[in-house]
């Protein structure tokens, strides 16, 4: 593998009594999709400001395509784009405009520069209110028109900060689709960040899951669902049977420590257990007559995943903030 | 918040899918692997045929950039158009005023030259009469308007970008960080001195075809020398509207708080001064001359810490080659003295003092606003 696109190696931010960023070591490699995956204020947005240069790091390093954001600012913004977190626009100039201030600020040869920018609105589907005010765009437009911008500079990397935040679902879809085919017909490293894990999780090669200012896990996702799946296990169950029935057969089963409903469709169980369940649970259910309808085991999903880690993450980072305070 | 019906949706670009190539080549580039292409999405698109576009290199000059966006905007802003409308109007009456005083003394001027050896300047320095009320002179209308141009000018320059939310994008390009401020000062700049301009030439337009006097060589030097000071002095307001924006999170916080300060020291600035110099140094029941002229020069020092006692000082002199002094003269100073006219330079030297505390001021407001943006962090 060659050299990382970005690397940091105990990175600290530190404002006042809070530590936003905790001795931070991340490897992001070129042409790959790494996701950033955190609640708010876990430090997402402050890592990035320092992997751009625009925030002085406490202590540690970080290095962004082989360059110290901290020396060499100029030229790591000529070659990353960035795509803030809640982008704004001059909303008295057209989409197309804001764009050409872009392109200005980043030296690009004018003709080629406009030629760049209609293609990218047709892109990202904006080539029709190109020439529209911002004003009059919708969430939605503006997450595009921000995505534009960002690759308006043609950039070797791109920082994603929220990039499907408070958009609907078929813009998330879109710009997830965009954002892949980016990195994989580009070759651009993307890093993105986001606190809304199913929806990253289809297009991240890696991620790392950050919590209250450290990374709690780190890897692949699949690596990271074995990992936490070999603890305990968690199987979503579906019974042809009265909920009270379906109930109280599931917890008498062997190997069984907790039923409950599942929160999101009233008619599935959780059952929670030991791993073996994993293969021996349909075989139970059927010797004692009960009609499955659903079987899935729960876990894999990026959501639980994160879930668990971040229950863990807060516990050890309050446990780490009382530390503080003494 | 949903798009509206009538918002584009994306359009599949079917050609040019195909194994990623970059047509620009960037020696610092790491290889770049050619993966296959990703399976269609919904939505999906294809990035793979985007036009590169070459880069000029270097990073020097982004504050142009940046003031010429900026710029733009200005002249293209409603608060131009109401500035140098309301200004031209207000100089347009003052002029006019004062062109039909000079009219109407038209004859006493003819036999004796030397009660107003500058006539086209005194288009600029005489106070219209108008029914029996004095009306202010067109360089003090400046000096009482000019700091409403600055604070225009300045007041949301970067609170703007935070409320629209446009710092973060703007400094994540490759510019400078103070290359924003800079070119924001210099746009600022620009609007002013076009302004100032604009209505110079319009008013003196105005009573060249009212009274029919070309103007001396001279008289032209003296007004643009006039302006330089102005710009100066409009441009001490804009910074200090700068600063304010910098400081202060909400624009409509940062108007009020120039103007605040605008109309103080246009208002109270000689009065405060008195107050002052009262208290530093009380005269006695019956003072003494000396003890009056002491007392006097305090007050005079003090009120030179505002800037429009400095501009006023400074165009005063500028304008009127029958200026001789800034300071108090006392009857015995100006005994025997013989009237005539200075020349311009020594006009110039005669209010240098001014002109460079005026610089200094803004330099300092400038240099507040500069500091703080640069130790301001990106996200608030």
């Amino acid at each position: 593998m060659a050299d990382a696109a970005i690397r940091t190696r105990g990175l600290t931010r530190r404002y006042g009594d809070l530590l936003a960023v905790d001795r931070l070591d991340l490897e992001v490699r070129p042409g790959e999709i790494f996701g950033l995956l955190g609640p708010n204020g876990a430090g997402k947005t402050t890592t990035i400001l320092m992997l751009l240069g625009l925030s002085e790091p406490t202590a540690g390093r970080a290095e962004v395509l082989g360059m110290d954001p901290t020396r060499r600012p100029l030229e790591i913004k000529r070659r990353v784009g960035y795509l803030p977190d809640d982008v704004g626009f001059y909303d008295g100039l057209t989409g197309r405009q804001n764009l050409r201030y872009t392109a200005r600020l980043n030296r690009l040869e004018p003709k080629a520069a406009e030629r760049r920018i209609g293609e990218l609105l047709e892109l990202v589907g904006l080539a029709g209110a190109a020439d529209r005010p911002v004003e009059g765009y919708s969430r939605g437009m503006r997450q595009r028109l921000g995505l534009a911008d960002t690759l308006v500079k043609d950039p070797e990397v791109a920082i994603l900060d929220e990039p499907t935040a408070s958009i609907d679902p078929t813009g998330v879809r879109e710009v997830l689709a965009l954002v892949r085919s980016l990195a994989r017909e580009r070759g651009v490293t993307v890093l993105l960040s986001s606190h809304l894990l199913h929806q990253v999780q289809q297009i991240c090669d890696r991620v790392a899951i950050f919590v209250d200012g450290r990374i709690v896990a780190q890897g692949p996702m699949a690596e990271l669902a074995e990992r936490l799946a070999s603890e305990t296990l968690t199987m979503e169950v579906g019974l042809e049977a009265e909920p009270e029935v379906a109930e109280a057969a599931l917890a008498a089963l062997p190997g069984v420590h907790g039923v409950r409903r599942d929160e999101r469709d009233e008619r599935l169980w959780l059952v929670t257990g030991d791993s073996e369940l994993r293969t021996a649970l349909a075989g139970r259910l059927a010797e004692r007559g009960l009609g499955v309808w659903h079987l899935r085991r729960a876990g894999d999903e990026l959501d639980e995943i994160y879930a668990r880690y971040f229950e863990r993450g807060s516990r050890r980072g309050r446990g780490a903030g009382d530390g503080r305070a003494a | 918040m949903a798009e509206p019906p009538d918002a584009p949706r994306r359009r599949l670009p079917s050609k040019g899918r195909g194994p990623g190539r970059r047509p620009s080549p960037r020696p610092a580039a790491p290889a770049r692997p050619a993966f296959a292409p990703a399976s269609a999405a919904p939505g999906g698109s294809s990035a793979a045929a985007l036009a590169a576009a070459p880069v000029e290199r270097g990073f020097g000059g982004g504050w142009l950039i940046v003031a010429g966006k900026e710029l733009a905007d200005h002249i293209l802003s409603a608060r131009f158009y109401v500035l140098v409308v309301v200004l031209s109007m207000a100089a347009a009456g003052a002029v006019y005023g004062a062109a039909s005083g000079i009219q109407s003394a038209a004859g006493q001027i003819a036999s004796q030259p030397e009660v107003l050896p500058a006539p086209f300047l005194a288009l600029f320095t005489v106070s219209p009469q108008v029914g029996g009320q004095s009306l202010p002179s067109f360089y003090a209308l400046i000096g009482l308007l000019g700091p409403l141009l600055g604070i225009a000018f300045g007041f949301d320059a970067v609170s703007s970008e935070r409320s629209e939310k446009t710092l973060p994008r703007l400094l994540a390009q490759p510019i400078h960080r103070d290359d924003v401020v800079n070119g924001k000062f210099a746009a600022g700049l620009g609007a002013i001195g076009g302004i100032l301009v604009a209505v110079v030439v319009l008013v003196a337009g105005l009573g060249l075809f009212q009274l029919g006097i070309v103007p001396t060589p001279e008289a032209v030097f003296r007004l643009a020398a006039w302006l330089v000071v102005s710009v100066i002095y409009v441009g001490l307001w804009l910074a200090f509207a700068t600063l304010c924006s910098v400081v202060m999170r909400r624009a409509a916080t940062a108007a009020l708080v120039a103007i605040a300060l605008w109309i103080v020291l246009i208002l109270f600035g000689s009065l405060l001064a008195g107050i002052a110099a009262n208290a530093l140094s009380p005269l006695p029941s019956s003072p003494t001359t000396d003890e009056q002229i002491a007392n006097s020069n305090l007050q005079e020092a003090l009120a030179r810490v505002s800037p429009a006692t400095l501009y006023a000082e400074a165009t005063g002199v500028l304008l009127d080659p029958t200026a001789r002094s800034v300071d108090l003269l006392t009857s015995t100073q100006t005994q025997g003295a013989v009237a005539g006219v200075l020349p311009l330079d020594q006009s110039l030297l005669l209010v240098w003092p001014q002109i460079t505390v005026l610089v200094a001021e803004t330099s300092v407001c400038f240099a507040v606003a500069y500091i703080s943006f640069m130790r301001q962090e990106v996200r608030a």
